[in-house]
C-alpha cells in the first residue's frame, strides 16, 4: 500500500518535471534535435538538472541494504553492450525525431486535452507488444 | 538559439531526478517509463498496480499543469497522423528492444554510471538528430 502511494507520489512529481521543463511539448523536443536549424538547447539542462540529482543520489541509495518499503532493488542485470541495445536505442532515436515524443512526455500530455498524444501512446503500446511478440518470446 | 529556457528546464529535470531517487529510495525501482508501461502488460500480476499509479500520478500531473494554465501546451499544427502513427509505433518497439529511453537510460542508468545507458543514450540522441535532419532539412516535412 505504502508503495503504491509512493509511486503515485513520484508519477505526479515526475510529470510536473516533464510539464515545467517543456519536455511535454514536442516542438520544444524537436527544435533541441534541429542542431543544423533554430537550435534550443534548453533540454539538454532538463537532462543536465535530471542527472545533477541521480548521479548524486543514487550512490547514496544503492549502498543501502534494501529500499526503505520493500526487501530488495530490482535493478537491469545486463552489464554487457548488445547489438540488441544499439538498433534498439538507434531506432528508438528515429521515432522520437519523428514526433518528438519519447514515452514519458506522451504518457504526461495525455492529460493535456490534445488528440495527439493518445495516438503516440497507443501507437507505443501496439510497438511494445510487436516486440514481445517478435523478439521477447521467453 | 531562440526560445532558450534555462532555468525552467533546470527545475524540471531536477523534479525528474527527485522523483527517480525517491521511486529507488522507497521502492527498489528504476524511473525508466518505457519499462513501467510495458510492464502494464507484460508483468506479474502482483507487479501491475504500482505501475498503474505512477502513470496516472504523470496523467495526472499533465492534467492539472494544463488546467492551471490553460492553453500552455497545444498540437503542432498540421502535424501529418502517418508520421505520429509510425513515429509512435517505432519509439514503443525501439525502447523495448533497446531496454529503456530517455529516463531509464538517460536519467537513471547514467545516474548509476550503467556503461549500457551511456551507449544508448548517445545512439538514440545521434540518431534523432539525424532523423530530425533528414525530416526537416532535407525532405522539408514539419
Amino acid at each position: 500500500m505504502k508503495q503504491n502511494i509512493l509511486a503515485l507520489l513520484t508519477g505526479i512529481i515526475f510529470g510536473l518535471g516533464l510539464c515545467i521543463s517543456r519536455m511535454a511539448d514536442p516542438n520544444k523536443v524537436l527544435n533541441f534535435l534541429d542542431v543544423t536549424g533554430n537550435w534550443d538547447p534548453s533540454l539538454m539542462l532538463v537532462m543536465g538538472g535530471a542527472l545533477a540529482v541521480t548521479l548524486t543520489t543514487f550512490r547514496f541509495v544503492l549502498k543501502r541494504e534494501h529500499p526503505v518499503l520493500t526487501e530488495k532493488f530490482q535493478l537491469p542485470t545486463k552489464k554487457d553492450l548488445d547489438s540488441r541495445l544499439v538498433f534498439g536505442a538507434a531506432l528508438f532515436g528515429i521515432g522520437w525525431g519523428m514526433i518528438g515524443f519519447c514515452p514519458g512526455p506522451a504518457i504526461t500530455a495525455t492529460g493535456f486535452g490534445l488528440t495527439s498524444p493518445y495516438i503516440v501512446v497507443v501507437m507505443m503500446i501496439i510497438g511494445f507488444l510487436t516486440h514481445k511478440v517478435l523478439l521477447d518470446k521467453g | 538559439m531562440e526560445n532558450f529556457t534555462p532555468y525552467s528546464a533546470l527545475i524540471g529535470g531536477a523534479l525528474i531526478g527527485i522523483s527517480a531517487s525517491l521511486l529507488l529510495l522507497f521502492n527498489g525501482r528504476i524511473a525508466g517509463i518505457s519499462g513501467i508501461l510495458s510492464g502494464v502488460f507484460t508483468a506479474a500480476a502482483g507487479d501491475k498496480a504500482w505501475r498503474l499509479l505512477f502513470l496516472v500520478g504523470m496523467v495526472a500531473a499533465g492534467l492539472a499543469y494544463q488546467s492551471i494554465l490553460p492553453g500552455s501546451f497545444e498540437e503542432i499544427a498540421d502535424f501529418p497522423i502517418l508520421l505520429l502513427i509510425t513515429g509512435g509505433f517505432i519509439v514503443g518497439f525501439g525502447t523495448r528492444m533497446g531496454g529503456g529511453c530517455t529516463s531509464g537510460h538517460g536519467v537513471c542508468g547514467i545516474g548509476r554510471l550503467s556503461k549500457r545507458s551511456i551507449i544508448a543514450t548517445i545512439v538514440f540522441m545521434g540518431s534523432g538528430v539525424a532523423t530530425v535532419y533528414v525530416l526537416r532539412h532535407v525532405l522539408g516535412v514539419v
